[in-house]
């Protein structure tokens, strides 16, 4: 594979593209198929093959964003707000809407476009999203897919791709926030001759789908994230950890990797350079504190998914005690529009300390649930009521969670703040993997800081006591006073608790475990007060130890 | 050409750095951990899952120190020395804290130390006694679990485990069995021996009884002692482990 068989490739996909009369897409990522897309894609392909038309085309294509109105199909666009989008298509409709193609659209079946959700997207990770079919490599090659490898090994030093990812100021979209190009640099700069990449695709925030989408719609963009990494960091060897519990993500990785492997885009020697660059797919069993990175790599080898102490990070000691990159997924989805574009372009979207987008799965009490992307810096009010269509059923909004059950709830005054990693963080939430759940006036607080410190509690590893002792006593705490069991004292020992835990445990799940009760307390203290009972009303709960001699 | 004399086998050069702990300078290896560094200068700071000799877990953090400017405290024990380091390892604030995860160790299992083995001679209640940890205010979780006395030397009461590993490291890295290891997480956590199978069936287990000795508590022990009988002594550990690295 050289830039001009790319070349010809992307002419072919053209050319093919205007013999054609229609192209339909149909979603055929997991919410989707969930609720039939599936038939409807079979339903449709029957039609074409009934009446014969070769000269339509039926597309099994990734997430489209709206996944509240799906199954969604798509007709002739190739953007991805497109004219004509049917909402909530059914097997049975397949015929009808296949027989409107050349006639006027079944408005019946509309889905208006027109709509802030869709126009106010700005599309990087996802761009390809809904557009293209994610298990045919010539259709990402079409979109301009692996040029940037193709470019950087061939003509650009590891150097002038680090500098890249610096000058973009990307920041990991895993939950940290760690700028990307100071992790490549240090990994660059460790004197081993053996290196490794992981593409963290563990997402096991309750609420978040953001990476199994990217993976289902658009695998090989993270492939040659992951690929340019590799080049950059002098590493030729790469994982993809992901969960068993996606299975359609694990299989279009598989295809895709085979399918990149045989263009020679991946493998020994890719684009007919020396560099060499092989990716292994290795599967998680769903325990979300495999996703912290010191345990993913315990996983991968093949131990005891548990954290250790950093220092020494990933980047100096990593997988089987080699400098190993560890990024997300969408972080790494970004790359390959960074080393094309330019980092420059890339810094000039969102702000100045959060630069380039998010795509933030939109969840809870809102009307368009789905997946969107958005340049950072936009206001969290924008997402919620516009884009996101504001709460149905005329209720109140209450509160924004951000950031899964490491974040935090926001209030109604924090809608005008600009979404970016240190505003969230300095309103007590993070900015997360890209878990949105909106709540309205019906979510009791003290609900969603149990639930949260129950998802905790029951994914602690064990290891550490703050956390594997101190999460079940938050939760004992919270439940007393949901229950309106506790009182005043038990409050005051939940704020203590909360401290220790975040200040001794060993990782991250148990550093950011009280965040959510932290957080609710900070902005509805008044709730928990609610339900406290005065002290006078209840028996001492004391129990003494006394130490023998 | 003449050479320098060389005593055998160097090993890589380390530098030396000094620091402070609690007002105390001291010199050190830049490889030492500040758990080792304050024990050697005789600072004493809390452990529980760390002993000398066996691999750093990091798991118990009570031995947590403040680092001037740093804003977390970190764990004593698997952090290393760096130069000009101002280290704290008493204030208030992690008085508070080891209080409190001491007190979260006893609520989670069932320490009834006047009927125990260990009474007397157990680190928890050392160190409960050393960190002024008098009363436990979260409630206890009176949870049920298994006592194993399968085994023709020895027992393992679950009841009184705080999972720092130390058997499972001791057995693995000293012994070289690996009977020992963990399963389930957060609070179901659980030593077991092979494959959770009872400990006197096990087929790789020695009988050598070094776990018994580093444990820290009540939960390992050797049959027929009664309340307060079981005195550990885990000083062969460093001297061991010394010996292994030579080999
Ligand atoms: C409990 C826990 C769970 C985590 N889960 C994930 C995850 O599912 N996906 C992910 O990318 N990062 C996760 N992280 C963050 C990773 O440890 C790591 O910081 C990240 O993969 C680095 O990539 P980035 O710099 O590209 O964000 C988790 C961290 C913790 C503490
Ligand atoms: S903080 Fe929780 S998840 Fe992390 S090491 Fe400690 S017990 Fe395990
Ligand atoms: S193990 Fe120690 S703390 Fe626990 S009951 Fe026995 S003596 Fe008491
Ligand atoms: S049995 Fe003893 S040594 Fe083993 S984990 Fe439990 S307390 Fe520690
Ligand atoms: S899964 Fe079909 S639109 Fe998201
Ligand atoms: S001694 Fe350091 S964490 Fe246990």
């Amino acid at each position: 594979m050289n830039l001009e068989d790319l070349s010809d490739i992307t002419e072919e996909v053209a050319e093919a593209a205007k013999s054609r009369r229609h192209c339909v897409r149909v979603c055929m990522a997991a919410s989707c198929q969930s609720c039939g897309s599936g038939e409807v894609l079979e339903g449709l392909q029957a039609q074409a093959k009934q009446n014969a038309d070769d000269d339509v085309c039926i597309k099994p294509v990734g997430c489209m964003g709206l996944c509240s109105a799906g199954p969604l199909v798509s007709v002739d666009s190739d953007q991805p707000a497109t004219e004509l989008l049917y909402q909530d298509v059914t097997a049975d409709d397949t015929e009808e809407l296949y027989r409107s193609l050349d006639d006027d659209p079944l408005e019946r079946l509309r889905c208006r476009t027109d709509v802030p959700f869709f126009s106010r997207q700005q599309k990087i990770v996802l761009r390809n999203s809904g557009i293209i079919d994610p298990e045919q490599i010539d259709d990402y090659i079409a979109a301009g897919g692996y040029r940037s490898l193709m470019r950087a090994v061939t003509e650009m030093t590891r150097e002038d791709v680090l500098r890249e990812v610096k000058e973009s100021g990307l920041r990991g979209r895993g939950g940290g926030g760690y700028p990307a190009g100071l992790k490549w640099a240090t990994v660059a700069m460790a004197p081993e001759p053996h290196k490794y990449v992981i593409c963290n695709a563990d997402e096991g925030d309750p609420g978040a789908f953001m990476d199994r989408a990217v993976l289902e719609s658009d695998p090989h963009r993270v492939l040659e994230g992951m690929a340019l990494a590799g080049y950059a960091v002098g590493a030729e060897h790469a994982y993809i950890y992901i969960r068993a519990e996606y299975p359609l993500a694990v299989e279009r990785l598989k295809t895709a990797i085979k399918q990149a492997t045989k263009k020679g885009l991946l493998g020994r020697r890719i684009c007919e350079t020396a560099h060499s660059f092989e990716v292994e797919v290795r599967l998680g069993a769903g325990a979300f504190v495999c996703g912290e990175e010191t345990a993913l790599m315990a996983s991968i080898e093949g131990q005891r998914g548990q954290p250790r102490p950093r220092p020494p990070y990933p980047a100096e000691e990593g997988l089987w005690k080699c400098p190993t990159l560890i990024n997300n997924v969408e972080t790494l989805a970004n790359i390959p529009a960074i080393v094309g574009k330019g980092g420059a372009w890339f810094k000039s979207i969102g702000t100045e300390r959060s630069t380039g987008t998010k795509v933030f799965a939109l969840a809870g009490r809102i009307a368009n649930s789905g997946l969107i992307e958005v340049p950072m810096g936009i206001p969290l009010g924008e997402i919620v009521n516009e884009i996101g269509g504001g709460i149905p059923d005329g209720r109140r909004f209450k509160a924004v969670q951000t950031g899964g059950p490491s974040g935090g709830c926001l209030p109604e005054q924090y809608l005008d703040m600009p979404v970016e990693y240190d505003t969230l963080r300095s309103a007590g939430s993070i900015m997360g993997s890209g878990g949105m759940i909106v709540m309205d006036e019906t979510s009791s607080m003290v609900d969603v800081a149990r639930y949260f410190m129950e998802f905790c509690m029951d994914e602690s590893c064990g290891k550490c006591v703050p956390c594997r002792a101190g999460t079940v006593q938050l939760y004992g705490l919270l439940d007393k006073i949901a229950d309106g069991e506790a009182t005043p004292s038990d409050l005051e020992l939940l704020e203590e608790l909360c401290d220790v835990v975040q200040a001794t445990s060993l990782c991250g799940l148990g550093q950011t475990a009280p965040n959510p009760v932290l957080s609710t307390l900070r902005y509805f203290r008044h709730e928990y007060e609610e339900k406290l009972r005065p002290e006078s009303e209840r028996m001492p709960r004391m129990q003494i130890v006394t130490l023998d001699d | 050409m003449t050479h320098p004399p060389v005593a055998s086998n160097p090993g890589p050069k380390v530098r030396v750095v000094t620091l402070k702990i609690d007002d105390h300078d001291v010199g050190a290896r830049e490889t030492d951990s500040i758990l080792e560094i304050a024990h050697a200068n005789g600072i004493r700071i809390p452990a529980l899952c760390y002993l000398d000799g066996l691999s750093t877990w990091g798991a118990c953090r009570l031995c947590m120190v403040e680092i001037e400017g740093v804003s977390k405290p970190v764990s004593a024990c698997s952090t290393t020395a760096s130069e000009g380091m101002k280290i704290t390892t008493n204030s208030e604030r992690l008085k508070r804290y080891r209080r409190m995860i001491l007190e979260l160790l006893f609520a989670e299992r069932n320490h009834v130390c006047s009927v125990c083995v260990s009474n007397g001679h157990c680190e928890l209640q050392d160190l409960a006694a050393e960190c002024g940890m008098d009363h436990v205010r979260v409630p206890y979780r009176n949870a049920t679990y298994n006592i194993d006395s399968s085994h023709d030397l020895f027992r393992v009461d679950h009841n009184r485990c705080v999972v720092c590993t130390r058997c499972v490291r001791v057995c693995d890295e000293i012994e070289g069995a690996h009977t020992w290891d963990v399963m389930g997480r957060g609070v179901n956590c659980q030593v077991i021996t092979d494959l959770n199978q009872p400990w006197g069936d096990s087929q790789s287990c020695t009988s050598c009884g070094k776990c018994v000795q580093v444990c820290p508590t009540g939960a390992l022990v050797k049959k027929g002692t009664a309340a307060g009988e079981m005195e550990k002594h885990d000083d062969f550990v460093p001297y061991l482990a010394q010996m292994r690295k030579r080999q």
